[in-house]
């Protein structure tokens, strides 16, 4: 597995309006992350922790620079190619839940399976697999509204895994949580990770971002600092949530 | 792609319901073009059918021809044998012709009596109007010639006063005649003389003319086929000319006649329940239109609500297509129900106006599939602009959208 990294940023720039009004949210943004990695994304509010992950997810393409991901060129990606590589290769767990309102947990579940033309078996069988990973089977026929915000973020990570992404892109998980709910998905991830998910974390919290194997850390639209080769899951061992 | 399709459809289906009435006020316009289309084309239909039976009751490719003064107050001449014999030798196209005579006369039968009308009629006569003898026989021309007191009786006359008993070779007295009944013809729809056209008695012309009216030679109206092959207004202007020179008729003087083209009334029928479809037609696509309006503008109020949802379709992996497919599907389908509601409504409204106006109720298939099949194509004319706006979005603003 000697070949390209998975993820490379090459100077990326970005810039929100025109004119007068034209902000620069990032400014050259260069970072590598491999295969396997758990990162976490940190920084002060507006340093482009959002935007960055953005761009990662190929819902935004920057204003200059380049992104490569497994050695393919996003930026030069037509719009639908870009939802194509979305549905077969990333998992996206948006700040703030995005879970399909009166739609059954399951149902949000499936979701991505029915754009990738899965059948209505398959994608039930998946769809329960991946609640069932992030502990919530019990309440596949729940819809948002009737579960609590700790469980509405389980059932959008086990969205983001049911079609075995390489990488899962998570913008603030758990920014939503109290800390228990927090550690309960930190250990989730934690555990996902171990089975070769790529994990791309944006929080705030030290606490969370210990769990990380490397640490990324924004200001003004630029990488300040990256921390590599962390020992990660110093709270995963502490043996809560075998 | 055809599990999506499905899951599309019932997508739809769900959104439609979670807004029922939004829904159904929405599909009005198109529910009330719909139905008036359907109900006017079907009453109109069954408006042609009833005429042509009508008509058919009195003969196709024949002319009637009966006495007529533009001023009620004078008594127009009538017609007699030598006109009716001069009209079948002298104008080519003519096959044939039946002169006829009718008067109201009491009809008794072991102690049963009965006031009808008495037609005389040849056999020439029967055949132009299509009368069959459904019982024993028609008249020879013996019967015709010697002007016989032989009868032929329609099912009503049976049915009144000869009850369960045999009918045929019966002998029952007409007015102050004797008569001998030798046939019962078939029900029928129509005569020409108007009335109950099964509450008849036939005798030969020259019986009637001789033992009831007391004039051998007069008909009242009498009835001239021609043959389709020749042009109708030809023979019909012929037809004037020749009984204007026999009358004397002066060069600017009104016909004291009329000439009755039974295929005419079919035409003028036809052009008739046209203009009215078409009428009803241009209404229809007015309120088609402001329907298709309506399933336009509450798709885009339904796009917006639906930005966030939307926007994780998108986030999600949902190609720009695939979200149109879904916005497509559900204007289709709404336009659809519509017009399903539609077709019902005309359906209940043609069955019931057809039975307060006294017309046949035909159901016309191509009519409905068409209305179907057109709702549905508003579905997709009116809801792609919606549908097209919902794939553009961008689905980072599509997210952060409350
Ligand atoms: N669509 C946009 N239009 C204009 N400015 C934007 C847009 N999106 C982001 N920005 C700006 O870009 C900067 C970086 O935003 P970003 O959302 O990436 O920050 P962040 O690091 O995620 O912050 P937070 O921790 O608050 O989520 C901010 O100053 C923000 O106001
Ligand atoms: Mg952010």
């Amino acid at each position: 597995m000697s070949e390209a990294p998975l993820i490379e940023l090459e100077g990326i720039t970005k810039t929100f309006g025109e004119g007068a009004a034209a902000f620069q949210a990032l400014k050259g943004v260069n970072l590598t992350i491999d295969r396997g990695d758990f990162v976490a994304v940190m920084g002060p509010s507006g340093s482009g922790k959002s935007t960055t992950m953005n761009i990662l997810g190929c819902l935004d393409t920057p204003t200059s620079g380049r992104f490569r991901f497994r050695g393919v060129e996003v930026q030069d990606l037509s719009r639908d190619q870009r939802s194509l590589l979305r549905r077969r290769y990333l998992g996206f767990v948006f700040q703030g839940f995005n879970l399909l309102a009166r739609t059954s947990a399951l149902e949000n579940v499936e979701l991505p399976l029915l754009y990738r033309g899965e059948s209505k078996k398959r994608r039930k069988e998946a769809a329960e697999r991946s609640l069932d990973l992030v502990g919530l089977l019990p309440w596949a026929d729940h819809t948002p509204a009737e579960l609590s915000g700790g469980q509405q973020q389980r059932v959008a990570i086990a969205r983001a895994l049911v079609t075995d992404p390489d990488v899962l892109l998570a913008d603030e998980p758990t920014g939503n949580l109290d800390t228990e709910r927090s550690l309960e998905i930190m250990q989730l991830l934690t555990d996902l990770n171990k089975t070769g998910i790529t994990i791309l974390m944006v929080t705030h919290e030290e606490e969370m971002a210990h769990f990380a194997k490397t640490i990324v850390h924004f200001r003004d639209g630029l990488v300040e600092r990256v921390e590599r080769g962390l020992k990660a899951g110093a709270f995963a061992t502490s043996g809560e949530h075998v | 792609m055809l599990g999506m399709i499905g899951a599309t459809f019932l997508l739809a289906l769900r959104e439609i319901r979670r807004h029922l009435l939004r829904s159904f006020l929405t599909t009005l316009g198109i529910i009330i073009g719909v139905a008036a289309v359907i109900t006017m084309v079907t009453l109109g239909q069954g408006l042609t059918a009833d005429v042509q039976e009508e008509v058919s009751g009195l003969g196709s490719d024949v002319f009637i021809v009966f006495p007529q003064q533009s001023d009620p107050n004078i008594a127009p001449a009538p017609f007699d044998d030598a006109d009716i014999r001069a009209v079948e030798n002298q104008i080519a196209g003519v096959e044939g012709t039946a002169g006829s005579v009718s008067t109201n006369a009491t009809a008794f039968h072991n102690g049963q009596d009965w006031a009808t009308s008495v037609e005389g009629a040849d056999s020439e006569f029967f055949a132009t109007q299509s009368i069959d003898v459904i019982e024993g026989r028609g008249f020879n021309q013996e019967e015709e010639a010697r002007g016989e007191s032989v009868c032929i009786v329609g099912p009503k006359i049976v049915e009144e006063i000869f009850v369960a008993d045999e009918v045929i070779g019966e002998q029952m007295r007409v007015g102050n005649v004797s008569c001998q009944v030798v046939g019962v013809i078939d029900e029928r729809a129509n005569s020409v003389g108007g009335g109950d056209a099964n509450d008849v008695i036939f005798m030969p012309l020259k019986t009637v003319q001789r033992r009831f009216i007391g004039n051998a030679d007069n008909v009242q109206f009498f009835i001239v086929k021609y043959d389709p092959a020749y042009e109708t207004a030809v023979i019909q202007q012929q037809l004037i000319d020749l009984l204007r020179e026999r009358r004397v008729i002066q060069d600017g003087e009104d016909n004291d006649f009329n000439i009755v083209d039974t295929a005419e009334i079919n035409e003028t029928v036809n052009t008739i329940t046209g203009t009215m479809t078409l009428v009803v037609t241009v209404i229809a696509a007015i309120s088609l239109l402001v329907g298709g309006i309506g399933i336009m503008n509450i798709m885009l109020v339904s796009v917006t609500e639906r930005t966030r949802e939307i926007g994780i379709r998108l986030a999600i992996g949902a190609l720009a297509r695939e979200v149109r497919l879904q916005f497509l599907t559900e204007a289709v389908v709404l336009c659809c129900f519509g017009g399903l509601i539609g077709i019902l409504l005309a359906l209940g409204l043609s069955v019931l106006l057809a039975g307060a106006i006294d017309l046949p109720f035909i159901f016309n298939p191509t009519v409905n599939i068409l209305s179907f099949v057109f709702s549905a194509v508003m579905g997709i004319v009116f809801g792609y602009y919606p549908a097209h706006r919902a794939s553009r979005l961008d689905p980072i603003d599509a997210l952060r959208h409350e």
